[in-house]
């Protein structure tokens, strides 16, 4: 890992889109390519900076949900209706358009392949960005640790990266997830909000000793880390990124 | 429990603007309650200010407030910052 992508005075850079995607009705992933990038960690995000004619300024933060590839990187975007940026990156961005981005930041919400494991990946909707570059890292460095992704969504056609996932499923990943909304009428998976019982099931038990990682909005990541500590995980080895209603 | 919390994972690039140092991995002692915990671990409220809080007293651990030119820190409950050399 370079020094470089971990410390020093932060700048803004031109990012380039080369590729829209949709994942959802609501979600497109975009990748980006930025020619300076020092590369990054799985888990860390990157700032965004949109300017207005007027001079306007808004910042939102997205986790990086490629695992590291060169100079491209992939955010994936929720549109939130009445937001300030979303609709722009999820409506408007076209491939060849530049955007101001600043990255890559964090170092605690991270996982490499030498931390070893086991892991347990607990994703309330976009939550599942970070741990997907954690999971697509994994797969890139053939590494066979024991990852259980315990992942909500609303419903079955909001399952962001749902091929993906069901093709790097086995390895050692066991995909699960839970949809909380509606069921397909043939579904037979968890049909409820995450709780402890569930998280008991998918595992690993505390004497594992797996290192836990919560991404999802605040009531979900609170609820889900409670829902651990109850069951007797280290609170020490829970680790937390919270994202709130607003902002998109 | 508050919708509006975040954690120290949200103001990484904002403190690492300002220390010009990935700071969510610095450890922080609790100038309260002495629980030691990283900074991406710590709660966040963001509003006109952004206040970092003790995860385990809610003793609030540092205030940061900006305007365009300058970022305005006071580290009031904060003991200790380790940080990786």
């Amino acid at each position: 890992m370079a020094r470089a992508a971990i410390s020093g005075r932060l700048t803004w850079q031109l990012a380039e889109a080369v590729d829209v995607l949709t994942e959802t009705p609501h979600v497109k992933t975009i990748a980006f390519d930025v020619a300076d990038w020092a590369g990054h960690r799985a888990g860390q995000h990157v700032d965004i900076r949109l300017t207005a004619e007027d001079g306007y300024q808004a910042e939102r933060s997205y986790s990086i949900a490629s695992a590291p590839n060169g100079t491209r990187l992939d955010l994936t975007v929720v549109r939130i209706a009445d937001g300030e940026v979303s609709p722009y990156l999820a409506d408007e961005l076209k491939p060849g358009d530049r955007i101001e981005l600043r990255g890559p930041v964090g170092g605690y919400f991270v996982w490499e392949p030498p931390q070893g494991g086991p892991l347990l990946l607990v994703a309330g909707g976009s939550g599942i960005a970070p741990l997907m570059a954690m999971i697509r890292l994994r797969a890139a460095a053939g590494s066979d640790v024991d990852t259980r992704l315990l992942f909500s969504s609303r419903g079955w056609d909001d399952i962001i990266y749902r091929d993906e996932l069901e093709r790097l499923n086995g390895n050692g990943l066991t995909v699960v997830h839970t949809l909380t909304s509606s069921q397909p009428p043939d579904w037979t998976g968890y049909a409820r909000l995450v709780d402890a019982e569930m998280l008991a099931e998918v595992g690993p038990s505390p004497a594992e000793r797996p290192r836990v990682y919560v991404c999802g909005p605040t009531p979900f990541a609170e609820a889900v880390t409670e829902a651990l500590v109850h069951l007797g995980h280290d609170p020490q080895g829970i680790k937390t990124e919270r994202f709130g209603p607003t902002g998109g | 429990m508050d919708k509006l919390m975040l954690d120290g994972n949200a103001v990484a690039g904002l403190l690492q603007e300002v220390f010009a140092a990935e700071m969510t991995t610095a450890i922080g002692s609790c100038a309260t309650c002495h629980a030691t915990d990283p900074v991406g671990a710590t709660h966040v409220y963001l509003g006109a200010g952004i206040v970092l809080r003790c995860p385990h007293c809610d003793n609030t651990l540092a205030v940061i407030v900006r305007d365009e030119r300058r970022a305005w820190i006071t580290f009031q409950g904060i003991r200790a910052l380790g940080l990786a050399l």
